[in-house]
């Protein structure tokens, strides 16, 4: 929508005829105006506006303007200053995580460590490998994406990985290699690659300040305060992610062919683990049901049929329905899950902090007005009951599909 | 499922204890002695690279063992030339290790090195070995959120184990005093670390701040009292429960949820 303001004869109309029912709330307010004797006059009555529930409201940031004045245009969204390297000096390259296909926090932060590392010759080079999901790349502070694509990639390849790495080494020869120090590969990844450099690294760093570098040691109760090393595996929160420019995501290519290995690590894939068993804190993808779940025996088929861990809202617990250790929220458990699905939960507030952490929340809900509604990345308004019916029809024929597949 | 004469030597360190900083035996290397012990049973060997004088040590033998081979060197020496001409000639199949160090720099990096200078592969986060025939082990590897992964990998090879591996089972008094200390005379190299590094006692890390980059009050407020708020969710009114399930279960797939 453009911000040409335009004349509405009708409103116009309106605002002229004393008799009309509308009349009132078309006049223009005038708030301030010159008096005959050259003093500024205001009229206090006319500043504000009548908010939603009744209630005069000022609001003097002059943002919003209810009623009279133009009609509100949707605000354009603010567009960050675009940060371009033409001719890096010198390249920082990190290696994020990508858990999900997406940036986590973890790389965001890194990413800001890289970002002022690289100062305002720098290039910040992000490397991934295989496909990925994210979009925002460009505010997160890149400046180069080199994406490393290919079967020999695909799930547990540490070794062939830093084979690629030591080709990024060659070809850009980076002033710093940066990877997070995670559980999820990025500390396994660093490790392999600063024995496959040679460089000794800093590990668990968190603060990178003028070419010192403050890492924790041992079991954490040293900090070891050391010259900052080519190869860095920093800690959570070890820099302030990028947040005021936008970075060019450009795409940088390999040149050389990686060398390939034969594999001595073979992955013959994920093992079924009961979700019971896993501490719900840091399940991966929880089912949570609520007080708007009647048929609690499909709902604990449908966690097996999903492979889910099961937990619960306040009321489902204190009605009996799940054991105490199962709830979810401010009084029970603060849970980290990628994909949280919760059924006939309203979502209290308590309830929302509890899974403020979570990636992706579903919700499965009668009432669309709910809160959970409006926190849910996907919500289906129905009947509980037969919304999971369907989808554990749905999810036993992909299984059965997949075994058939296989077989 | 385990071959009878398997050789599995498991590296072992002093640990300290994360309040009073007593010195103990270090928690993840107790468990590598542990799986070492269901794997090998009396025929596991384990090593440590420093003061064979150190009352520590002798938790580990009361785990069981009857001795532990200790190479001599001081506590700046660089344990990693001594461990690798010590490994060479050992002939093991398996090397058991904890994750990182519980005192010193604590980085982890000795699994990857010795992996790195033997050529032998290395598997990250044992949780279980499986079975071990022709040369090769299928293992368990423990991943984060409880998750699990099958492995397949040659003899031999370096394995680091965390806290997912067994729990160690309790050092008893006898044995430890019975068990036998076995020093053993290398070459010392110095560990060029400390030259240019100097240890501090740990900070707390200042908590982060949540920055409000609001030019107006209207934009303080907003920020100050917006509830958690998805935004553009995808909201399906007045569908059929068939359509509903298939989008949450394209979601699911997406997501790689179900496996």
């Amino acid at each position: 929508m453009s911000d040409i303001i335009r004349r509405d004869p009708r409103a116009e109309w309106i605002a002229r005829n004393r008799l009309h029912p509308l009349h009132a709330a078309m006049q223009t307010a005038q708030t301030s105006w010159m008096g005959p004797n050259g003093i500024v006059r205001k009229n206090p009555h006319v500043v504000g506006f009548i908010g939603p529930n009744g209630l005069k409201r000022i609001d003097r940031s002059g943002a919003q303007q209810g009623g009279s004045g133009k009609r509100a245009t949707a605000s354009a969204v603010v567009q960050l200053p675009l940060h371009v390297i033409e001719q890096p000096a010198f390249y920082i390259a990190v290696v994020p995580d990508m858990i999900g296909g997406r940036l986590s926090s973890h790389d965001k932060d890194l990413l800001g460590l890289a970002n002022k590392l690289a100062g305002s010759d720098g290039a910040v080079v992000a490397v991934v490998f295989g496909e990925h999901k994210e979009t925002a790349f460009d505010t997160a502070g890149v400046d180069r994406l080199l994406q490393i694509e290919g079967e020999l990639f695909e799930g547990y390849a540490p070794e062939q990985r830093v084979l690629a790495l030591s080709a990024v080494e060659s070809q850009l020869a980076p002033r710093h290699w940066l990877l997070p120090d995670s559980r999820t590969g990025g500390g396994e990844l660093g490790r392999r690659l600063a024995a496959k450099l040679g460089e000794r690294p800093a590990t668990r760093v968190w603060q990178v300040a003028e070419g010192q570098c403050i890492g924790r040691a041992g079991a954490g109760r040293e900090d070891l305060v050391r010259s900052a090393p080519r190869l860095i595996l920093a800690a959570v929160e070890c820099a302030e992610p990028v947040s005021d420019t936008r970075h060019e995501v450009r795409q940088v290519e390999l040149l050389d062919q990686i060398a390939r290995n034969l594999p001595r690590i073979e992955d013959l894939g994920a093992v079924a683990v009961d979700p019971a068993l896993i501490p719900m804190a840091e399940a991966e993808f929880i089912l949570s049901g609520g007080n708007g779940v009647k048929d609690w025996t499909q709902f604990h088929q449908a966690a097996a049929a999903l492979g889910a861990t099961e937990g619960a809202s306040r009321v489902a617990v204190d009605d009996g329905f799940m054991p105490r250790n199962r709830q979810v929220g401010a009084t029970g458990t603060w849970v980290t899950a990628r994909v949280y699905m919760a059924v006939g939960i309203s979502g209290a507030i308590q309830h929302l902090q509890g899974i403020g952490a979570c990636d992706k929340v579903i919700a499965i809900n009668l009432d669309p007005g709910c809160d959970m509604i409006k926190r849910a990345d996907l919500s289906v308004i129905g009947d509980s009951a037969a919304i999971l019916a369907a989808l554990i029809e749905r999810v036993t024929a992909y299984r059965q599909g997949g075994a058939r597949d296989a077989a | 499922m385990l071959p009878d004469n398997l050789n599995i030597i498991t590296l072992v360190s002093i640990g300290a204890h994360p309040t009073s900083g007593r010195a103990r035996r270090a928690e993840q290397d107790a468990r590598a002695v542990e799986l070492g012990l269901r794997l090998a049973g009396d025929k596991l060997q384990v090593l440590h690279a420093g003061n064979p004088a150190d009352e520590a040590l002798r938790a580990y033998l009361g785990m069981g063992l009857s001795e532990l081979t200790v190479l001599e060197q001081p506590s700046h020496g660089d344990a990693l030339p001594l461990l690798n001409s010590y490994l060479k000639d050992a002939g093991a199949q398996l090397v058991l290790t904890g994750s990182q160090a519980e005192t010193g720099e604590g980085s982890g990096m000795l699994p990857f090195l010795l992996a790195e200078q033997l050529g032998w592969p290395l598997v990250v986060g044992l949780a279980e070995v499986e079975k071990i025939e022709n040369g090769m082990a299928q293992v368990l590897q423990a991943l984060p959120r409880g998750q699990r992964r099958r492995l397949k990998v040659r003899l031999p090879f370096i394995a680091c184990v965390d806290n997912a591996a067994p729990t160690a089972r309790q050092s008893a008094f006898g044995p430890a005093r019975r068990g036998q200390l076995q020093a053993c005379e290398v070459a010392v190299v110095d560990d060029s670390l400390l030259v240019d590094a100097h240890f501090q006692p740990a900070r707390p890390r200042p908590k982060r701040l949540k920055v409000i980059k609001a030019k107006t009050g209207a934009e303080r407020m907003k920020a100050a009292t917006a509830k958690a708020a998805g935004g553009g969710g995808q909201v399906l009114k007045d569908v059929s429960p068939q359509a509903g399930a298939e989008a949450i279960f394209k979601l699911l797939v997406e997501e790689g949820m179900l496996r």
